[in-house]
């Protein structure tokens, strides 16, 4: 249908305020921190080139390799405990359980809570002086130590726990999805062949559900790289900074340390892990959404 | 929008307790004890005393319950230099949630209907750039947005962090809405062009009375994500305009000398109160906005 003058003229003035965010805040922003991170720009922008150089600083910047160290344990363990424990449920919801949206209900409950409440509630529970140290002492078990929070080598497992609790009904949410997608064909197939219901599970439905993983995968990892409340809140990126992660590097650079041209340097870096994690995705997904 | 799991009925449940059955409840009562453990503990220790805090179990039942905390974090707790309590970021979380869900999903809406329904040359480069930008974190657009507002001499204020807020849920709203608009009946938005009814009588008489569904979806998106964030607030809301979550945090986490844990665990509850009302009010439709945010693209 032809679109008389009028009416071409709406539809482009209802897409500008999109066009203006898409070209001055997504690309002329990143442009511009890009460009700032080849810059020495301290407390204030300039435009004195020095190539590469901020890289070579950060790559040699204890915090910012504590930080990197700190999310790549925090990525592995966050993403591989969500996926299984979600999985898991949603298998387990799956059985026709009694009071199942009940039980729904308290798995997927943390997930509308901000990461500034799960940092502080998991802080008050894992201080190891009233916390559950604390409580596992006064049942008797007079050594029973559980003080990771204020351990320097073991502080980034306490985000790993929190994260965990809060993001694992987001799992099972999709994956029930998933689940409830699959044929019932399939179920009474394998009963005629009497196939034992983790063979099924293992061999035909886990690998049915390539997209409902993927998505899932690639949701939480997006979080992991924008990780940043939840160490503020939490730990502070503290004991020293020990739990220290690049999200909160490059804040604590740009606003406290006056040092632009490495926290720009930093945010490319985490812009380029972004982009090696999301188009692989954002590709195989067009190739899906092409041979349809 | 994907299926969302749906109870099946209850006669094909198993009847007899088998023992693979027990293991199976034994699961589902153990992580639910995990889940659960935080929610308890948040609301006995904002009931106890802190004498009984001090002695007592964490897991323990306040002996004397009061509310004397939930007093004192809503109306006198420290946040870093007033002692005005919590009530303050409230209010400040609601004067920026309100206009802030309503303008993106205003905006949202209007670009996802342009983009869906009308021919405009570029939509889809557009609206596929649009996608993939969603997924850049924060720290690469913070720092030139703090130049930007503060040459165009809005700083730090309510109406620079509903902007950024605006700007932040465009992709997720468009999307929501372009692709609930395409799923529609094509006929209906012809018939309307061929009554001859404009681009934005279309959007406001009949596309978006339609869309109610969407619109429930997105208001509990955007109210949760709001609500729930931080980062934006803390650096574009400006001093006076900090919301909860922000000012939860320095209550908790700047008290000089003893901790007050029945005050900031009542401040906790307090600010997750909203998300936790949103989320057991709206019970499947919650579930629906992850689906529908969940998958991108």
């Amino acid at each position: 249908m032809r679109l008389s003058l009028t009416s071409r003229f709406s539809a482009i003035s209802a897409l500008l305020p999109a066009l203006l965010v898409m070209l001055v805040v997504y690309i002329g922003a990143t442009s511009w921190t890009v460009w700032m991170s080849l810059t020495n720009s301290r407390m204030l922008p300039n435009n004195n080139f020095v190539g590469l150089r901020q890289y070579e600083t950060l790559l040699g910047n204890d915090r910012w390799i504590t930080s990197v160290h700190n999310i790549v344990i925090y990525g592995v363990l966050f993403v591989s405990f969500a996926l299984l424990i979600g999985f898991l449920l949603a298998v387990a919801i799956d059985q026709r359980v009694r009071a199942e949206d009940t039980i729904r209900s308290i798995f997927l409950y943390p997930y509308s809570m901000s990461f500034v409440v799960t940092g502080l509630v998991w802080q008050w529970l894992l201080n190891p002086t009233l916390g559950i140290q604390h409580v596992l002492r006064s049942w008797g078990f007079e050594n029973a130590t559980f003080d990771w929070i204020v351990r320097p080598e073991t502080a980034i497992y306490c985000l790993v726990i929190a994260g965990v609790w809060q993001a694992s009904g987001l799992v099972m949410a999709i994956m029930l999805a998933g689940l409830r997608g699959v044929d019932e064909e399939i179920w009474k197939a394998a009963r005629v062949d009497g196939l034992p219901k983790w063979r099924v599970y293992m061999s035909i439905i886990i690998p049915m559900m390539g997209a409902s993983f993927a998505t899932a995968a690639v949701l939480l990892s997006t979080g992991v790289v924008r990780l940043y409340d939840l160490s503020v809140s939490m730990t502070n990126g503290g004991p020293g900074i020990a739990s220290e992660v690049p999200a909160k590097f490059v804040m604590d650079h740009l606003f406290e340390r006056a040092n632009i041209g490495l926290a720009t340097a930093a945010a490319t870096t985490m812009l380029i892990t972004v982009i090696a994690v999301v188009a692989p995705y954002l590709y195989w997904r067009a190739r899906k959404g092409e041979m349809r | 929008m994907t299926a969302v799991a749906q109870p099946l009925p209850a006669a094909r449940r198993p009847k007899r307790m088998t023992p693979a059955r027990w293991g199976l409840y034994a699961f589902i009562f153990i992580t639910a004890l995990y889940f659960l453990l935080p929610l308890y503990v948040m609301v006995v220790t904002s009931l106890k005393p802190m004498a009984e805090i001090r002695q007592g179990n964490l897991l323990a039942l306040p002996i004397a319950p009061s509310i004397e905390a939930w007093v004192k974090a809503w109306t006198s707790a420290c946040t870093g230099l007033t002692c005005q309590g919590i009530k303050i970021g409230f209010l400040n979380s609601l004067r920026i949630l309100v206009p802030s869900v309503a303008i993106s999903i205003l905006v949202g809406s209007l670009t996802g209907y342009a983009l869906s329904l009308w021919r405009v040359r570029g939509a889809n480069i557009l609206f596929g750039a649009m996608m993939v930008v969603a997924f850049i974190p924060y720290q690469l657009f913070i720092y030139p947005l703090v130049r930007v507002f503060s040459f165009t001499g809005l700083g730090q204020s309510l109406l620079t962090i509903v902007m950024i807020h605006t700007i932040f849920g465009l992709p997720t709203m468009t999307l929501l809405f372009r692709n609930y608009f395409a799923s529609l009946p094509v006929e209906l938005f012809k018939a309307a062009r061929v009554d001859g009814a404009g681009f934005y009588q279309i959007y406001a008489r009949i596309m978006m009375p339609m869309a109610t569904p969407m619109i429930v979806v997105a208001v509990i998106l955007q109210t949760t994500g709001i609500w729930n964030d931080f980062i934006l607030g803390l650096v574009f809301a400006g001093r006076d305009n900090l919301p909860m979550t922000v000012q939860l945090n320095n209550i908790v986490n700047s008290t000089q000398g003893e901790r007050a844990y029945n005050v900031d665990m009542a401040a906790t509850l307090l600010t997750a109160l909203l998300p936790l009302a949103v989320y057991f009010g709206s019970g499947r439709w919650f579930v629906r906005g992850i689906a529908a945010g969940a998958v991108k693209g």
